[in-house]
């Protein structure tokens, strides 16, 4: 049921067991024990870095499909995306597998958009089984959009550390202990700032319109969850969106934090401003969060994967970066 | 999204501004890009005194050497680590020359030698290259014209 101007009320859309497999930086990080699989080496096991990532896709689907005791037979479709050119990871790794694939692509607001594409299928009453998953690469996105990884270059302490992550989770029409219980969908928003090495804030202005359009169109406030949780603005982008939401005097602090100061530890861990990537929101969702959930520190949640739109050629013409989020409320059922 | 939204996004967006330690950069640039100098200095000057070479030929085995450690570091992967402390000190002399090809060259060894490596090393220091070639050809077609 569509609610307000941007959102979808769903009434049957469940949460089934979700799976993570990450790399090194990210076990050695504060959530490393809610991971599935994990990796000591950046390689993954493959040849290259592509393959690195395709081979954590592949790990994500594989545990979830167990973790759920269900075959790929089962699954209506897998709906799945990346940051890489022509979203090679998800294209490739189903090759293998006998399911529907749709590839999609909303930068790493991704995990959020698959899950919205999914639940939409699912309330639709079209199919009972979907999978959304989503994975990033540091290495991969490091040649994707910014230098080669040994480039001795200075980074900026805004940068964000792209996550080693690939995240998978079953959607379905039967009940579960979870819930998805809405959705919001983010604009294309253009806060005209063009620094590809401050990424948080350009997609803070998203974030922020996505989460005001949800408060609106639900009739909620930020106390009406347990908690809020953006994917990859990390410290800036965070600092920034609570100061915006302060303009408009909402005060989202004490429910809010970012899937990229989560992730990791940014005093012990080199990773700048914090984690970002597709891989980085699903992680944390679905790895700690769901835990969260399950174990009834929460009851009802936020999560607004943020995603930045950036592409080299047209920053180097001297476009801006526009930036997209969307917005999904996972709850708990019963007490 | 309404105006009140688009005026705070404006305001947030210029009181959120990072600031860039600007000096402390250039401190640590200075000490490191002096300390690269220096070690190819002192490697000259040992060309020049223990292996007889003349000024010229010394700086260019000199040069020489400094592009191997900066490749090699590369190779480790200990100089992009180095370059993130020393900014600019470790791009401008030579071996962050090294660095940009060798670092493009490793990158780009999965795609094979001639589409990857070949294709793809001077990605990212073929600017320096070009920028070298042309200022070259300006300052030496001056200097020849004011007849130095």
């Amino acid at each position: 049921m569509k609610l307000g101007k941007q959102s979808i009320v769903f009434d049957h859309v469940y949460l089934g067991q979700a799976a993570v497999a990450t790399g090194p930086k990210e076990k050695l990080g504060p959530l490393g024990s809610y991971f599935d699989q994990t990796y000591d080496d950046l390689y993954c096991g493959a040849k290259t870095w592509e393959k690195a990532e395709m081979q954590l896709m592949r790990d994500a689907i594989e545990n979830c499909l167990t973790k759920n005791n269900i075959g790929s037979g089962e699954i209506d479709c897998f709906i799945g995306g990346d940051l890489n050119n022509q979203i090679i990871i998800g294209n490739y790794v189903m090759r293998d597998y006998d399911i529907p694939y749709l590839g999609v692509f909303g930068a790493c607001s991704t995990s959020v958009e698959g899950l919205i594409i999914g639940a939409g299928m699912i309330n639709g009453g079209s199919f009972n089984r979907v999978l959304a998953g989503t994975s990033s690469h540091n290495a991969t996105s490091e040649r994707q959009f910014r230098y080669p990884t040994e480039y001795g270059g200075q980074k900026p302490d805004t940068l964000t550390f792209t996550s080693t992550a690939a995240g998978v989770i079953l959607l379905c029409d039967n009940a579960t202990d979870l819930r998805l219980s809405g959705v919001t969908l983010g604009m294309v928003i253009d806060a005209k700032l063009n620094d590809p090495l401050d990424l948080g804030r350009a997609m803070a202005p998203a974030a922020f319109s996505t989460i005001e359009a949800h408060f609106r169109d639900f009739n909620t406030k930020p106390e009406d969850y347990d908690l809020i949780v953006t994917g990859d603005l990390s410290y800036y982008g965070k600092a920034m969106l609570i100061k915006l939401f302060k303009e408009i005097n909402i005060d989202i602090t004490d429910r809010y934090n970012d899937c990229g100061l989560l992730l990791y530890d940014r005093f012990q861990q080199e990773v700048f401003a914090g984690g970002s990537g597709c891989g980085c929101c699903a992680a944390v969702t679905y790895g700690y969060l769901l835990s969260k959930l399950r174990d009834k520190t929460y009851k009802k949640i936020l999560v607004v994967a943020t995603g930045a739109l950036l592409n080299p050629v047209i920053v180097a013409q001297k476009e801006t970066i526009p930036g997209i989020a969307h917005a999904a409320v996972i709850e708990r059922i019963g007490e | 999204m309404n105006n009140e939204m688009k005026g705070a996004i404006e305001k947030v967006k210029k009181e959120t501004k990072p600031k860039r330690k600007v000096l402390l950069n250039m401190i640590k640039a200075f000490l490191v890009g002096g300390l690269i100098c220096l070690v190819a200095q002192i490697i000259i000057e040992i060309l020049k005194k223990q292996f007889a070479l003349d000024k010229t030929m010394a700086n260019s085995v000199g040069i020489a050497i400094m592009v191997f450690f900066g490749s090699f570091l590369t190779g480790l992967g200990i100089y992009d680590k180095i370059g993130q402390f020393a900014g600019a000190g470790t791009i401008i002399p030579i071996t962050g020359f090294a660095n940009s090809m060798t670092s493009a060259a490793l990158e780009s060894k999965s795609e094979g030698v001639i589409l990857g490596v070949f294709t793809n090393m001077f990605k990212v220091a073929g600017s320096v290259i070009v920028v070298g070639v042309i200022s070259a050809f300006v300052f030496g077609t001056i200097r020849y014209l004011l007849g130095i």
